[in-house]
Order: structure tokens, then C-alpha cells, then sequence
């Protein structure tokens, strides 16, 4: 236990946090420890922590994807204006806009590894560009009148509790955790975040790698972007807009590193619970969401500031000149 | 740059630094828009419109360099939305209950946003947290520390003293009806000293120099940490400044007002040719890049073929296409600056290579 905690220092702080979030949570509100409080928790932020699973392996990857949810919107708005067309059986329309997002994301990604460009100028291009072209697609319309069994798949649940949303969410985590860290794929995504030079130099296909994560985040962010014109019946040109700070908060949360190489799937699902909680937790108390989003903030800055500075203290005081990252 | 560089490469590019190649790019660029404009929309190269741009365009101007100030030194601020917001706010109740003057009423502006500003510096100078992490921290933070404040109630534009709504037109003078206003040049003051501050001045130079290599300028004895903080200090007071135009141009102030403006910030840096990756760019290249991202929007409104909605989508396009040019360009700088050190070194000896990459690159920039 104790070796576990030496070693996964990171993940038994949120195992700390969270549960203080829980105890807290449980004596705020009668109402916390249902199950339909428990689905509930997950249901309203659904669409994000799909999109945070993928959004892992791109900032392990030393690589970020700021255009995610412009991506979710512009699959959505595509899937939406297919459908208004009235021409198209809807199944068609739905793949259309998923994959819609695939070439979203393979753009991006080619453009990045092709110029050696930035990953985060050429995805802010794409937050802008593609929220953009939902724009052009759906104006100031509001497109809905969905077919029943479209709507069904985002409101009712699909076995038990869960519905169609979440258990995606469950399976696409499972097979994420045995990809990033069961995988050879997985390991190439740790190195390559390490140093892109090293690996290129071991033989490792960087490239190739990075470009089949972009085309990951953007599937993953249209099929998003499906599930949410799913649960709430209507597709906006403005869908999802602002959620890739929260989706980025929530994967630094989780001990990821933002220069890549390192960070654990365990870690974001910590990051991931204990968010969707304190929010949860805050709505059961009447704290309003923009309170809550600074509460995430504050933990987001400490997560960081703490261990930093808990580590400063601890090398000043055998040797203060072994400072590791400490003004000169 | 010495005399004798000069004449061991008597060929060399060095009068065509990239920086000023982005700028004049960008410059002609912007002429070509402005012309083919004004073939799509009629009177559109009225005074009216010269007007309109240079009003709307200060906020984002000083955005820009509040931005490019901390990218310069491999940083980024994503939370001068959320200053601009609170500076704007605190600076309107404060008229509202003072009735205080233009000077006070700048003062409590870049106060409020230079505090904010050594909030994000202390955390990443002194406490070793990456900036994005900091800024997107302090983005959502800043935001809600004014919405318990403010309690949503709004600043009204009829609470405040009636010089605030008319400072926006005050003009100092008239050239063939194009006016040129006090909140524009105060903006272009702003640009061309800090231009010439991070061209010529120790700290300037240091600036480009931690965003080039930090490990580097730490290893040189540069003080990188009080560096790093006092531009993030920097960045929030102009920060600070841009919310009071926000206040002169907006009247009204809620607790939401100046959001978004960070991403719209970053754009305009990276489309001026500022290099997101530290030690490159000119504060004129991002005032050129706020420029044109404005005039671009206003004259798209006003295309009746193109749907107003088409404007973002334009503008992912466009900063996509500044960097790859940015790229491209740069490439070509370095190939043909490698090629004349190469020539000097045949012909008069290696000690001659350094001062030709001296000469090429030493200029303006501190990563050739």
C-alpha cells in the first residue's frame, strides 16, 4: 500500500481529494448517494469525458488538441444539415458527420507533422475555423425533430441505469487504459512524448503515430458531438462551445504532464470523478456554475503548485543549492 | 553587427531580417484586402470606415502585445480575457462611485490588471507551474472572483460620468475626414514603445533571450525568473489598459464582459509572425496582426454575397496559413544564411562564420 501510494504519488493525492469531495458531498446533501444522483453526475458532462479519454493520449503524446469541441459542433452541424435536407436516410447522416471529424482531425494532424508546426497555433486555427464552418453550415438556426429512435439513444437508458452515453464511455475507457498502457502503440506514445528526437531516432514511425492520434481526437470529438445532438434533441451552431478548457483542466488534473511523456489513465479517471463530484457537489449546495469553474481553476493551479513547492522544501534542507527548478 | 562582418560577406541578406519580411508581407497583405474590398463593397474607402477599424481596433491591438509580451519568453497567457473583464468592471464601479477623471480612472485600470497579471508571474516564475496550467487556472478564477463581486449586477453606462462614453470620439485631428482618435494613438504609442523597449533595451533583448533557450539564458546568468514575472506583470497591465477601452467602448459592463478575447489575442499575435514558441516576433507584427484580423471583420459584415457567418471560419483559414508561410519563410531564411557562412568560411576562413551568422540573424531576432 505504501510502496503503491511512493509510487503513484500523484494518483493517492486525488485518491485523498476525492475522497474528502465524497465525505463532504454526503453530509451536504441527502440526496448525493443515489444511484440516480450517480448517473446523473456523469449524464450532464457526458459528451466531455468522452472527448478527455483521447485528449490523454494527445498530451502524453507532448502534442494538445485545442480544437475539440469546435470539432464536436462542426460533426454535429454537418450530421444536422444532412439531415434537414431530408434526402438522406439519417443513419448515413450520423456517419457522415463522425467522419467529418475523422478528416478534421486528419487535417490537422497532417498539417502539424508535415510543416512541423505547433500543435497548439494549427488546433486554435481549428477552434476558430471550425466552429466557423458549423457556423456557415447552421447560422443562427436551430435544427431538431430528430427521429424518435435518435433521440431515445441520447434520453433513455439502454440497459439498467446506464444509458447509451456511458456505457460507450465505460467501453471506450476500458480498451483506452489496455491501448496507452498494454500496448506497443502505447508505449511509442510515451516515448514520442519523452523526446520526438529519441524516438525518431529508435525507429519509431512519430508521424504516423501523431497523425492517427489527431484523426482518434476528432472521430472521438464528432461522435461526441453526435451524442450530444442525441441527448438534448437540437443542434446549435454554438454546440459545445468552451468545453475544451474544461476537457484540458481535467486531463492535467490527472497528473498529466503538459510536455508529454508522462501521466496514467488511472490518474485522468481520479481527475475525472473527482471534477464531475466537486460539481456535483457545488449544484447540490446552489453554487452557481461559474463558481464552480473557478473552484476547478483553483485545484487545477494547486494540483500543480503544491508538489512543487512540498519538493523545494524537502531538497532545501539537507543541500539548498540541489534546488531542482528554483530561481537561479 | 561590425564593420568587419559587413565586409566578410559583402552579399549577405542581412537588411532582410524575416521579422521584417513578416511585417511587410502582412502590411501588403492587408492593402490587397483593403483593396479587394473595396471592389466588393461600395464607399467602403470612406473616412467612416477608417474610423470605425481604428476605434474597434485598440482593445485587440493591446491584447496582442499583452500577449506577444509573454510569448516572446516561451510563455502564454490565456487569462487576459478574464482581466480585461474584471479590469473593466472595477474601473466603471469605481467612476461610478468616484466620478473620478481620465487619468485616475486609467491608473485604477492597469493597477487592477498588473496585480492580476503578478498573480499568473508568481506562479510561474516563482513557483515553477507551467503558464498555460497558471493561465487557464487563473482564466476561470479571475472570472469568478468578479461574478461574486459584481453579484450580477452590471456597471450601467448611464452611473458613469458622461466624459467615459465620449472619450472613445475624442479626436485630435482631421485629415480628409479620416480622424485620427486619442484611444488609437494612445494604442500605437503603446506598440512602437514597446517595440522599440524589446528591440534596444538589456531587458528587451533578455526577454527574446529566455524565449529562446531558457535552460540557455539561466545558464548565462540572466535573472530569468524576475524576467518571466515582470512580464507577466507587463501583460496584465496593458491587459488592464485594453479593459479600460473596453469600459470607454462598451459603456455597459457584465460580469462577462472580455471573454473569449484570449484566444482572439493569441490569433492575432500569431498571425503578426510571433513565434508561439518563444524568442521570435515584433510587437509591430502583432499590432499588424490585430489589424487585420479587425479590418477583416468589419468588412465581412458588410459583403453582401458573404454570409456574415462565414467570418471565423475565414479566420481559422487565415491563421493557418500565416503560420505555414511563417514556416516556410523561416526555412528559407536559415538555408540561405547556412549557405553564406558556408561561402564565407571557404573563402576567408571559419573565424569569419560567426560574425556572417551574426550578421544574418542578430538583428532581431535571437533564435537564427
Amino acid at each position: 500500500m505504501r510502496e503503491w501510494a511512493a509510487k503513484h504519488r500523484w494518483e493517492s493525492i486525488l485518491i485523498v481529494v476525492l475522497a474528502a469531495t465524497i465525505v463532504v458531498n454526503v453530509s451536504l446533501s441527502p440526496f448525493y448517494l443515489g444511484f440516480g444522483n450517480f448517473v446523473n453526475l456523469f449524464w450532464l458532462s457526458i459528451e466531455k469525458i468522452i472527448v478527455v479519454i483521447v485528449m490523454t493520449f494527445v498530451i502524453i503524446n507532448g502534442e494538445i488538441d485545442l480544437s475539440v469541441a469546435s470539432v464536436m459542433g462542426f460533426s454535429a452541424a454537418v450530421m444536422a444539415t444532412l439531415y434537414e435536407g431530408g434526402e438522406m436516410a439519417f443513419v448515413l447522416a450520423i456517419l457522415i458527420g463522425i467522419v467529418a471529424g475523422a478528416l478534421a482531425g486528419l487535417l490537422q494532424g497532417l498539417v502539424i507533422t508535415r510543416f512541423g508546426l505547433p500543435s497548439l497555433v494549427v488546433t486554435l486555427a481549428g477552434l476558430i475555423g471550425f466552429r466557423g464552418a458549423a457556423r456557415v453550415l447552421l447560422e443562427d438556426r436551430s435544427v431538431g425533430d430528430f427521429p424518435e429512435w435518435f433521440e431515445r439513444i441520447g434520453q433513455q437508458t439502454l440497459f439498467g441505469p446506464f444509458p447509451v452515453a456511458l456505457v460507450l464511455f465505460f467501453v471506450g475507457l476500458a480498451l483506452a487504459w489496455i491501448i496507452l498502457e498494454r500496448s506497443a502503440f502505447g508505449r511509442k506514445v510515451y516515448v514520442i512524448g519523452n523526446s520526438a528526437d529519441v524516438a525518431r531516432f529508435s525507429g519509431i514511425e512519430v508521424d504516423s503515430v501523431k497523425v492517427r492520434l489527431f484523426v482518434a481526437s476528432g472521430t472521438v470529438a464528432g461522435l461526441a458531438g453526435v451524442l450530444f445532438a442525441a441527448r438534448v434533441g437540437a443542434v446549435q451552431g454554438t454546440l459545445g462551445e468552451t468545453y475544451e478548457l474544461d476537457i484540458i483542466t481535467m486531463v492535467l488534473l490527472g497528473g498529466v504532464s503538459i510536455f508529454g511523456g508522462s501521466g496514467s489513465m488511472l490518474g485522468v479517471v481520479l481527475a475525472l470523478f473527482t471534477v464531475l463530484n466537486i460539481r456535483n457537489g457545488l449544484g447540490l449546495a446552489n453554487i452557481d456554475g461559474i463558481t464552480q469553474t473557478g473552484v476547478i481553476g483553483l485545484l487545477l493551479i494547486g494540483s500543480v503548485l503544491v508538489p512543487n513547492l512540498a519538493r523545494r522544501y524537502r531538497l532545501r534542507r539537507p543541500a539548498p543549492e540541489a534546488m531542482a527548478h528554483g530561481p537561479p | 553587427m561590425t564593420e568587419s562582418a559587413a565586409e566578410a560577406a559583402p552579399k549577405s541578406t542581412r537588411f532582410l531580417r524575416p521579422e521584417r519580411v513578416k511585417e511587410a508581407t502582412l502590411l501588403a497583405i492587408i492593402a490587397v484586402s483593403v483593396l479587394v474590398f473595396a471592389f466588393l463593397i461600395e464607399g467602403y474607402l470612406s473616412g467612416r470606415f477608417f474610423n470605425r477599424v481604428t476605434t474597434s481596433v485598440v482593445v485587440v491591438t493591446l491584447l496582442a502585445a499583452a500577449q506577444a509580451l509573454v510569448i516572446f519568453s516561451r510563455n502564454i497567457d490565456l487569462s487576459v480575457g478574464s482581466i480585461v473583464g474584471v479590469a473593466a468592471y472595477l474601473t466603471g464601479d469605481f467612476l461610478a462611485a468616484t466620478g473620478q477623471g481620465p487619468i485616475t480612472a486609467v491608473l485604477v485600470a492597469i493597477v487592477v490588471g498588473a496585480v492580476l497579471g503578478s498573480v499568473n508571474g508568481l506562479l510561474v516564475a516563482y513557483g515553477g507551474v507551467p503558464a498555460i496550467i497558471v493561465t487557464l487556472g487563473t482564466l476561470a478564477l479571475f472570472r469568478t472572483l468578479l461574478s461574486i463581486y459584481s453579484e450580477g449586477a452590471n456597471v450601467l453606462a448611464g452611473d458613469l460620468p458622461s466624459w467615459v462614453l465620449e472619450f472613445n470620439n475624442v479626436t485630435l485631428f482631421t485629415i480628409a475626414g479620416f480622424q485620427v482618435r486619442l484611444v488609437f494613438l494612445i494604442a500605437v504609442f503603446v506598440v512602437v514603445g514597446l517595440q522599440f523597449a524589446l528591440a534596444r533595451l538589456r531587458w528587451g533583448r533578455r526577454i527574446y533571450a529566455i524565449g529562446s533557450n531558457p535552460s540557455a539564458a539561466a545558464q548565462a546568468g540572466l535573472p530569468t525568473a524576475s524576467l518571466v514575472f515582470w512580464s507577466f506583470v507587463g501583460s496584465g497591465a496593458l491587459a488592464g489598459l485594453a479593459g479600460f477601452m473596453f469600459l470607454a467602448r462598451a459603456g455597459t459592463i457584465s460580469a462577462t464582459a472580455g471573454a473569449g478575447l484570449e484566444l482572439e489575442s493569441v490569433a492575432a499575435a500569431v498571425v503578426g509572425g510571433v513565434s508561439i514558441l518563444g524568442g521570435s516576433g515584433t510587437m509591430v507584427g502583432a499590432f499588424l496582426g490585430a489589424v487585420f484580423i479587425d479590418t477583416l471583420k468589419l468588412s465581412l459584415v458588410r459583403v453582401p454575397e458573404v454570409s456574415e457567418f462565414w467570418r471565423d471560419a475565414f479566420l481559422g483559414i487565415l491563421i493557418l496559413a500565416a503560420v505555414i508561410l511563417d514556416t516556410v519563410l523561416r526555412n528559407r531564411f536559415n538555408r540561405r544564411w547556412s549557405a553564406e557562412a558556408r561561402k564565407a568560411m571557404e573563402s576567408t576562413g571559419p573565424s569569419a562564420v560567426g560574425m556572417a551568422r551574426m550578421a544574418g540573424g542578430g538583428g532581431g531576432t535571437a533564435d537564427a
